[in-house]
């Protein structure tokens, strides 16, 4: 909110101009409105501990994230390049492969990946899109200095709560939509919608498009729900899906109806008991011979996550440059892998300075973050690195920028990040804002979800 | 619609009339068991209502060594490996809408979840502070005010023909299985009609079905056995008569059929001629237990016709593949 002088930044100077007229408790009387608000609509996400799941609210911070068009500009720019890249890059790798014959990306790294699809070989998707939704996660450490932290392209969630955060918002500052203009991010699902309808291979005029969902027990399940409402289309598990003549049908009290366009929230390995983990109950059997045949779409493609894992996240800069003839706009954050035995010693040197990750973790899992850790934590993480080490990058920490926060009845600064949602069709687009996370404990870097973190609006203005 | 959806309403439905009908059938086994003359055979009373779900009495004994009235008010309310009992009736209806909560109205599901809270962690020793009658009558009436949220609020579109068609498939086996367990009392013996015992009994059996005061209304004459029949099998303005929850099937299932030549619509139709056109004299010279029976039979036959019809069952699915 502030630059480092201790100035109000000018994005923020509006809203601060009427935080000034609010009292703290008129504050903390919004939140709890809010709060209720988010439990009355039922906005809620599941957490797995002790083998139960309970729902709960993610806690939302009611001070927004706000960014000037420059800023914004800068972010959507550098988010567009990347995911356009990624794309290419999936069709070469699962085409050509011609990154990986001019020496780029090394060839182990995309055929010996976990997910890696050979079954994608050689198919051809509309548009030659695979990452139709992407999320990218971002840091921002100085003014004009945003880094990507990491790339989602399998089943990226988060776009609910941008959705529903501005609709809380909008009622509990409508002044502040008043008096300034804040880009609105309502209309993503419309053209969530339509890119999805534009990859169908029927030539119906009304494709009929799904959303699958893995079911209730699913931590996301309610942004299934929520997606699939807002569409208008039907939410489906594995069990109304069936394969027949070659085309994908579901099942409906009407008769078996059609099934053109799957968006599906279901990690790879569910989506087909016959070709995948074959004790799946979540995916429907014979799906991915129809993929293959092309009467089906998927979004996302089967076999994107090639392109997100963390290790070959070192290698998007050099997508970039090899396939889009451009500089990389958003940096990257200097990696180490630990398969090397030269980084590794630097790294195990340097622990205590250092985050570790699992190539394949997510949700701040399986991870070790050196300036928080003890000694023996440290040593013991050191074994386990030792016993696969090709499953574990390092990277510098950062000086996550914070953002103010409303916290037992005071505006104190918390770390926060960004996922915008970029959308890719015949155009690649990004919604104005995206999720902003935050770490709500102090100085704390991790901003999941599943970890304590919380969730704010972000608000882009229209005026620079 | 999708067939998922339509099966969860269906099922949801079914739980809470199937919950409704298990209260009435204890409240009046209850009332029995407090006549003076039979005080010494309590148990007598409530035994017949472990064999109207098939497989409950050898369920009952696996988990109890003693049958009393205590014993079967607990299995038959309270008791979670009982999939028949009350509680299970309400969770599994209350699973099924928490599935489907989009499909029904904010107010139908927020009647059914919170008839679920009270229930969820109610103990027999909480039942007995209840009081037993107090809790039968509460969910007599936490059904009935489902029953007409949903009505009141709901769109009456293909999601409520589904939850229409799953209360009155499973009133009708209701109702046919309560006469049919009661099928002794109501066998005309030859003798005089009127006695004490008769009486009561009759008067508990109309009660069950909360059909007491229509009786009264409908014949102004003594309890008549043919005459309880035919009030709960053929008479079409009686609500828990099997004749009026085959006339809302029969609408209900046109409605959904639309053109379509659907097999359930014949099945529905063909019993539904039986009721309609049917004579309880006739009934009774050919045996109202073989009736009930093959009632019953049909009856179930059309519940998985629906759900074949409808794509509920997915193996019919793969089946026609």
């Amino acid at each position: 909110m502030r630059s480092s002088d201790g100035k109000v930044r000018p994005a923020y100077a509006d809203f601060a101009g009427l935080l000034d007229g609010l009292s703290i408790e008129s504050l903390v009387t919004k939140q709890i409105a809010a709060e209720e608000l988010f439990r009355r609509l039922g906005i809620t996400f599941a957490v797995y501990a002790d083998g139960g799941s309970t729902e709960r609210l993610i806690p939302f911070d009611l001070i927004p994230r706000i960014l000037d068009r420059a800023e914004w500009e800068l972010v959507e720019r550098g988010c567009i390049q990347r995911v356009k890249a990624i794309n290419v890059f999936l069709y070469d790798i699962y085409h050509d492969q011609e990154i990986i014959k001019a020496g780029l990306v090394p060839a182990d790294f995309v055929l010996l990946n976990s997910a890696y699809r050979p079954e994608m070989h050689g198919i051809e998707p509309p548009n030659q899109v695979y990452a139709h939704i992407a999320g990218i996660d971002l840091i921002r450490t100085g003014e004009r200095d945003f880094f990507v932290l990491e790339d989602n392209v399998r089943t990226p969630s988060g776009v609910s709560y941008v959705l529903e955060n501005r609709e809380i918002m909008m009622r509990l500052f409508p002044d502040a939509f008043s008096g300034q203009s804040i880009s609105p991010v309502g209309n993503y699902p419309e053209r969530l919608l339509e890119n999805l309808r534009a990859v169908s291979p029927s030539d119906d005029e009304h494709p009929v498009v799904v959303l699958l969902t893995p079911g209730r027990y699913n931590s996301a399940y309610f942004e299934h729900v929520f997606l699939a409402e807002q569409m208008g289309i039907e939410l489906v598990e594995g069990g109304d899906l069936f394969v027949r003549d070659g085309h994908v049908w579901m099942r409906t009290t009407e008769g078996p109806v059609k099934v053109d366009v799957i968006y599906r929230r279901v990690d790879d390995a569910f989506m087909d008991p016959l070709a995948f983990n074959s004790d799946s109950a979540l995916g429907v059997p014979g799906l991915l011979s129809v993929i293959r045949s092309g009467r089906v779409a998927l979004a996302n493609a089967l076999g994107t996550g090639v392109a997100d894992d963390k290790a070959m996240y070192c290698y998007v800069p050099r997508m970039i440059e090899f396939y889009l003839g451009e500089h990389a706009i958003l940096n990257n954050v200097h990696t180490y892998m630990l398969r090397d035995p030269k980084q590794r010693q630097h790294v195990f040197n340097n622990l205590h300075n250092l985050v570790v990750k699992e190539v394949q973790g997510s949700g701040g899992y399986g991870m070790l973050i050196g300036p928080a850790s003890t000694a023996e934590e440290r040593e013991a993480y050191k074994l386990r690195v030792m016993q696969n080490p090709e499953n574990y990058i390092a990277q510098p920490t950062l000086a996550l920028s914070t953002a103010p926060t409303l916290i037992g009845g005071e505006i104190v600064p918390r770390h926060v990040d960004l996922r915008p949602f970029v959308l890719s069709g015949k155009e690649t687009s990004v919604i104005p804002g995206g999720l902003t996370r935050v770490a709500l404990v102090k100085d704390s870097l991790v901003v999941n979800s599943s970890q304590g973190g919380g969730t704010k609006d972000t608000w882009v203005l229209e005026r620079s | 619609m999708l067939s998922r959806t339509a099966e969860n309403l269906f099922w949801m439905a079914r739980g809470m009339e199937r919950a409704e009908n298990t209260a009435r059938m204890l409240d009046v086994s209850f009332r029995m068991s407090l006549l003076p003359s039979t005080i010494d055979k309590q148990a007598l009373h409530f035994e017949p209502i472990l064999d109207i779900a098939p497989g409950s009495g050898r369920r009952f004994h696996e988990l109890y060594d003693e049958l009393n009235h205590e014993t079967i008010i607990r299995y038959v309310a309270l008791e979670p490996e009982n999939g028949g009992s009350i509680w299970s009736l309400i969770h599994s209806a209350r699973e099924n809408a928490r599935a489907q909560r989009t499909a029904i109205s904010s107010e139908a599901w927020e009647s059914l979840n919170s008839t679920w809270l009270q229930v969820q962690n109610l103990d027999f020793e909480g039942l007995k502070r209840w009081g037993y009658r107090d809790f039968f009558d509460w969910v007599k009436e936490r059904s009935h005010l489902f029953r007409g949220v949903v009505f009141g609020t709901m769109l009456h579109d293909d999601a409520f023909r589904f939850i229409r068609l799953g209360t009155f498939i499973e009133r009708a086996d209701n109702t046919a299985r309560i006469l049919d367990v009661k099928y002794h009392v109501l066998l005309p013996q030859g003798e005089e009609v009127g006695g004490l015992i008769d009486y009561y009994q009759w008067g508990a059996l109309l009660r069950s079905v909360g059909a007491f005061r229509a009786y009264r209304n409908v014949y102004r004459d003594t309890v008549y056995p043919w005459r309880i029949a035919e009030l709960l099998i053929l008479r079409e303005d009686m609500p828990r008569s099997l004749h009026h929850c085959y006339h809302n099937l029969i609408g209900t299932l046109d409605e959904l059929a639309g053109k379509k030549q659907l097999e359930c619509r014949n099945l529905a139709g063909q019993t539904y001629a039986r009721l309609k056109y049917g004579r309880v004299s006739r009934i009774f010279r050919s045996g109202l237990h073989e009736f009930l029976t093959s009632f019953i039979e049909s009856n179930n036959t059309l519940g998985m016709q629906i759900q074949e019809d409808f794509l509920m069952i997915p193996a019919a699915v793969a089946g026609a593949a």
